[in-house]
């Protein structure tokens, strides 16, 4: 039996996993304790629990549980790691690097710190999705004090070649600051390995629950500090104060020891459906894959249909099946997605996009019906569509004067 | 955001979508919008010797709501004289499909491919176009 509604937009968040909930659950009742009440036992199994957590938290991006600072999730974990260091090293300069598909809590961050008096380039990515790795060690200047690049881009799935710009950074004694919210719990990621100096996550992305995530900040070479950005009784090493959700970094701990477990498989498997789905798609005509191939998270397809405008094409099928699109129409501001058009692609192009995140629950059935779903859509909009038409009777679309309004 | 079931059921069941001959002379076809702008509307209508439409029809590339428009006018320009189609309001749409605000671009393309389309016809058989304060909500 085919379970509807089929959630394709894991992007977007992700279900909490059965296992992580069960976890939860205690310390909502008898285990209610304030994890910085060091004087009772109700403090002490809060504490324990915590640490337990921190423990699993760390050993998902192979830190240290000391580098572990919790937070309420990745907008804060991007604020506190960006403005922290811009406030931290201010003696050392003022200047950032950046990149424009970066998500809106950075690219926003970077904006305030202008308004501080700071200096952000925000580098241009290439047509796949990826920074040109000799862009960004030209714009580094004696003023740098920070590379701050996504893991990977939550629109189109793009991994961005981070140890090598951990690489250049380390050659000019920069620190990186990665946003690695859609990459932790799907791909490995090891702050040693990879050469990161701080990282944010958080734990709705990654089947755990939401409102909490992770910042890390490392220790040693070098040992990385920030500047808090909430006044308070100095919990989490001073760098973000306020009580710890206990349950909720109960759960956040728990789904990370789930994806260490089960991320092989669930990539595997994954790729091979979301593979599935795609070839299928492709098949349509004018139909085109955005942002790299090559380089790109196992669970994630943003696939645009020429000619077709894309909520009108959620609308055909979002009864039963949840995307989403780079359309303007989708969000307020009638902007269609900024990523898609950094990569290059005109603004028809991305309107006509939807994004399939699949995720831990994707069943292959549902695949199967998704693919069906959206090509009859697909085909029925273009028969209604005066741009599929000229395009049919081989129009030049450019040669007509679109009155934009 | 939902829709309206009436949105949904255009969007579902559209009305007169097709193509007529654009070179005949009884035809008047208006195209508007743009594809980056996420909405282009072409609307065609038919009309007889009495200055009566007796056909009209669209093609949309758009939202549910720009589909949904485009249908609704094509419903309301049939059997209309020339004279009554210019008097479709784009709030008359908005009230029949309940669109949102956001929404009211749609509404607002649906009339200005109607003007387009009886200019279009106008021009056709050597009458003057007529010219229409720019559309408010843009």
């Amino acid at each position: 039996m085919i379970k509807f509604p089929i959630y394709l937009d894991n992007n977007a968040t992700t279900p909490c996993d059965p296992r992580v909930v069960e976890a939860m659950i205690p310390y909502f009742t008898e285990n209610f304790g304030n994890a910085a009440s060091r004087n009772h036992p109700f403090g002490w199994v809060a504490e324990e629990a915590v640490d337990y957590a921190r423990e699993q938290v760390a050993k998902l991006i192979g830190a240290d549980p000391k580098e572990i600072i919790f937070t309420s999730g990745a907008t804060e974990g991007d604020n506190l790691g960006i403005k922290g260091v811009f406030e931290m090293y201010a003696s050392k300069g003022n200047h950032i690097i950046t990149c424009n598909i970066e998500h809106k809590a950075v690219l926003d961050t970077c904006k305030h710190i202008e308004k501080e008096g700071g200096e952000v380039t925000y580098l241009e990515v290439k047509e796949d999705g990826q920074i040109d790795l000799a862009e960004l060690e030209a714009a580094i200047k004696p003023t740098t004090i920070l590379i701050s690049i996504m893991y990977a881009n939550n629109e189109i799935g793009t991994i961005q070649p981070i140890r090598e710009i951990s690489a250049i950074a380390r050659k000019h004694g920069v620190l990186l600051f990665t946003d690695a919210t859609q990459a932790v719990g799907k791909i490995p990621v090891d702050v040693i390995k990879d050469g990161i100096d701080l990282l944010t996550f958080t734990a709705h992305k990654m089947y755990g629950p939401k409102g909490v995530g992770a910042l890390y900040v490392r220790r040693k070479n070098p040992r990385v500090k920030v500047t808090a950005q909430m006044d308070g009784g100095g919990h989490e090493r001073g760098m973000r104060s306020g009580t710890l959700n206990v349950p909720g970094i109960v759960g956040f701990g728990k789904a990370c020891e789930l994806c260490l477990n089960e991320m092989e498989s669930d990539a595997k498997r994954l790729s091979g459906l979301r593979d599935k789905l795609e070839t299928a798609l492709l098949k349509l005509e004018e139909a085109y894959v955005n942002g790299s191939k090559e380089h790109r998270l196992p669970h994630v397809s943003n696939i645009s249909f020429k000619y077709v405008e894309g909520e009108g094409l959620m609308m055909g099928f979002n009864k039963n099946i949840a995307v989403s699109s780079g359309s303007a129409c989708t969000s307020a501001s009638l902007e269609p997605s900024y990523v898609l058009k950094a990569l290059g692609l005109g603004d028809d192009l991305a309107h006509s996009s939807l994004r399939f995140g699949l995720g831990r629950f994707t069943t292959e059935e549902q695949i199967d019906y998704t693919i069906e779903q959206v090509a009859n859509t697909v085909n029925k909009l273009r028969d209604m569509s005066p741009l599929w038409e000229m395009y049919k009777e081989g129009i030049d679309m450019n040669s007509i004067a679109w009155a934009a309004h | 955001m939902s829709y309206s079931e009436k949105v949904i059921d255009h969007y579902q069941n559209p009305k007169n979508v097709g193509t007529l001959d654009k070179s005949s002379k009884n035809v008047g076809t208006g195209l508007v919008g743009a594809p980056e702008c996420g909405d282009v509307m072409r609307l065609q209508i038919e009309v007889d010797d009495d200055g009566v439409i007796k056909d009209a029809k669209f093609k949309t590339f758009g939202c549910g709501s720009a589909i949904a428009s485009s249908s609704v006018a094509t419903e309301w320009l049939k059997g209309k004289s020339v004279d009554e189609a210019l008097k479709i309001d784009n709030m008359d749409i908005v009230e029949e499909l309940n669109l949102p605000p956001v929404k009211i671009h749609c509404s607002v393309l649906a009339e200005d491919a109607i003007k387009a389309a009886i200019n279009d016809y106008r021009v056709k058989n050597g009458l003057e176009q007529i010219k229409f304060e720019e559309g408010v909500v843009h």
